[in-house]
């Protein structure tokens, strides 16, 4: 028997110590989705390039919404710092060692790639603006009209996408007092679960916005150009398809990758099978089981399967689960990571 | 340059906190908050038991993943010593070094930056012993350069038995308990 006290602080008791809170899960799976709606974004980028109908994929739109999304994931992220007023520090260096520093840099990089993203589209997607101060027009124009500039803009998307999906992971995953954290699936999963989200996100707003042209309006377009990321005209039917392929690709791998992450744990360390338990019982198992694996993952897989097969009729569900599940899955992976800890070997405990 | 370390004999503490209380006073922490604590372990079924009372704090680890972490370098090694130290005024506050800490040594102060021991910094550098280890009512605790042989430390570490909290982590950690 081993019994030990402490007279430390601990924040089961103090909530004051928390760690990180809401703000970082909210951050994790909104940069996740944006790095998802990147890639997608650049890969329709590549198809105007060839000079193919973009509403047989998507638009170019993608990117408002995606800047939006990124401006709220910041947002979070400042709002978990302990001393907001100070983050200018993170940017009068440069530290190689932390993933934290290249994820501060590469954000800023992202957020430039996503402005200029959006502003060439501005003018079509908020058709106001574009008669307004026609010089935007001209502008876009100037950059749609020429492949290869899209192309450059389109690969800077696709790279730097996965390079923000990739690093939501490894911020969590070079922790090593953390050992749930401490398995390299963990930045793909981060990445596959982003693109996931974006799929469904995309694929959410094409079924809700995407049934009318755009209003044209100062306001009431300013709004539909962020509702409508799939373009100011109603999407073609197959479009809605192919992102649904790619959403039910996308789950199944998802749904691999926790599986190897669960295998890993498990037959690793002492250290890193008491993480593990930590999904398998206690209360952050009902979320991880039923939150993230059942209806983020294998529900909405199901459903999608069957919508596909034309056995149940299309509906917004199984995006809406996807996008919860995904959101689920940081705040789990995100809390019940912080409660795990290395096992000392001398103690047991 | 020294490189400062810390021995604590257990089987002459008798937890007694006064180091605890005289952390808190010296370096005026917050109320509710502490840098170095008590840790008592007891083994063994009643009748045979055996139990060990450590004073823990920052290990001030040879390879410190909360430096290595720490995106403003407001966690670094300070030359004088090698000490891990945190600049306040660098610090954002965005608790990458708590998480990455394998001992929860580290806690967010109420004024916005992240506080720990700093091995009483501002007294090593007057040549004293940080405040717990002078206040130690069993001489339990001593304090010194690892680097030099013949400080006491150097000694104690090469006469006795000793271990370290979660040699495992690969942080090295400093701060060492005579058996």
């Amino acid at each position: 028997m081993l019994e030990l006290t402490t007279t430390r602080h601990n924040p089961l008791i103090d909530p004051t110590l928390h760690v990180w809170g809401w703000e970082i899960p909210v951050y994790l799976f909104l940069g996740g989705m944006v790095a998802g709606m990147m890639v997608f974004a650049g890969l329709a980028m590549l198809k105007t390039a060839k000079g193919e109908d973009t509403r047989n994929f998507f638009s170019l739109q993608t990117p408002l919404l995606a800047f939006v999304l990124l401006n709220l994931g910041m947002l979070a992220l400042l709002l978990d710092l302990a001393h907001p007023l100070y983050v200018w520090a993170i940017y009068i260096t440069f530290m190689p060692a932390s993933p934290m520093a290249w994820g501060s840099w590469v954000l800023l990089i992202v957020y430039a790639i996503l402005l200029v993203s959006a502003l060439i589209r501005l003018p079509e997607a908020w058709p106001w603006i574009g008669r307004t101060l026609p010089v935007t027009r001209k502008a876009s124009d100037w950059f749609v009209t020429s492949p290869a500039r899209l192309r450059a803009l389109a690969w800077i998307n696709i790279v730097f996408g996965i390079a923000v999906g990739v690093y939501t992971g490894i911020l969590l995953n070079t922790m090593v007092a953390r050992p749930l954290w401490n398995t390299s699936v963990l930045p793909v999963l981060f990445l596959v679960s982003g693109l996931s989200a974006a799929a469904a996100a995309l694929h959410l707003a094409a079924r809700v916005f995407g049934k009318r042209p755009a209003p044209q309006g100062m306001i009431s377009g300013a709004i539909a150009a962020l509702g409508q990321p799939l373009g100011p005209q109603p999407p073609a039917p197959h479009t809605a398809e192919s992102l649904q392929r790619a959403d039910i690709g996308l789950l199944a791998v998802e749904l691999v990758l926790i599986f190897l992450l669960l295998i890993g744990l498990v037959t690793s360390s002492t250290s890193h099978g008491a993480a593990a338990s930590l999904l398998f019982s206690g209360k952050y198992a009902v979320m991880f089981w039923v939150g993230v694996v059942a209806v983020g993952i294998v529900i909405p897989l199901v459903m999608q399967l069957l919508e596909m097969s034309h056995r149940l009729r299309h509906t917004i569900v199984p995006a809406v689960l996807v996008l919860a599940g995904g959101f689920a899955l940081r705040w789990v992976l995100v809390n019940a990571g912080q409660a795990s800890a290395i096992v000392s070997a001398a103690t047991g405990q | 340059m020294a490189r400062f370390g810390m021995v604590i004999d257990t089987a002459r503490c008798v937890g007694c906190m006064d180091c605890v209380v005289a952390c808190q006073t010296e370096n005026d922490v917050p109320t509710g908050f502490c840098r170095d604590w008590i840790t008592t372990e007891v083994r063994g079924t009643f009748p045979t038991l055996t139990m060990e009372i450590r004073s823990e704090r920052c290990n001030h680890c040879d390879n410190p993943p909360c430096v290595q972490c720490c995106p403003t370098g407001a966690s670094h090694v300070e030359p004088f010593g090698k000490t891990v130290q945190v600049t306040a005024n660098r610090c954002i506050g965005c608790k990458a070094c708590i998480a990455s800490c394998p001992y929860d040594a580290r806690f967010v102060h109420p004024k916005g930056y992240v506080d720990k021991c700093t091995f009483c910094l501002h007294r090593t550098k007057e040549g004293k012993d940080p405040a717990c280890v002078s206040v130690c009512p069993t001489h339990c605790m001593y304090f010194g350069d690892l680097d030099d042989p013949q400080s006491t430390v150097s000694q104690l570490l090469t006469a006795r038995k000793w271990h370290t909290l979660l040699p495992e982590a690969g942080t090295r950690p400093r701060v060492f308990y005579l058996t």
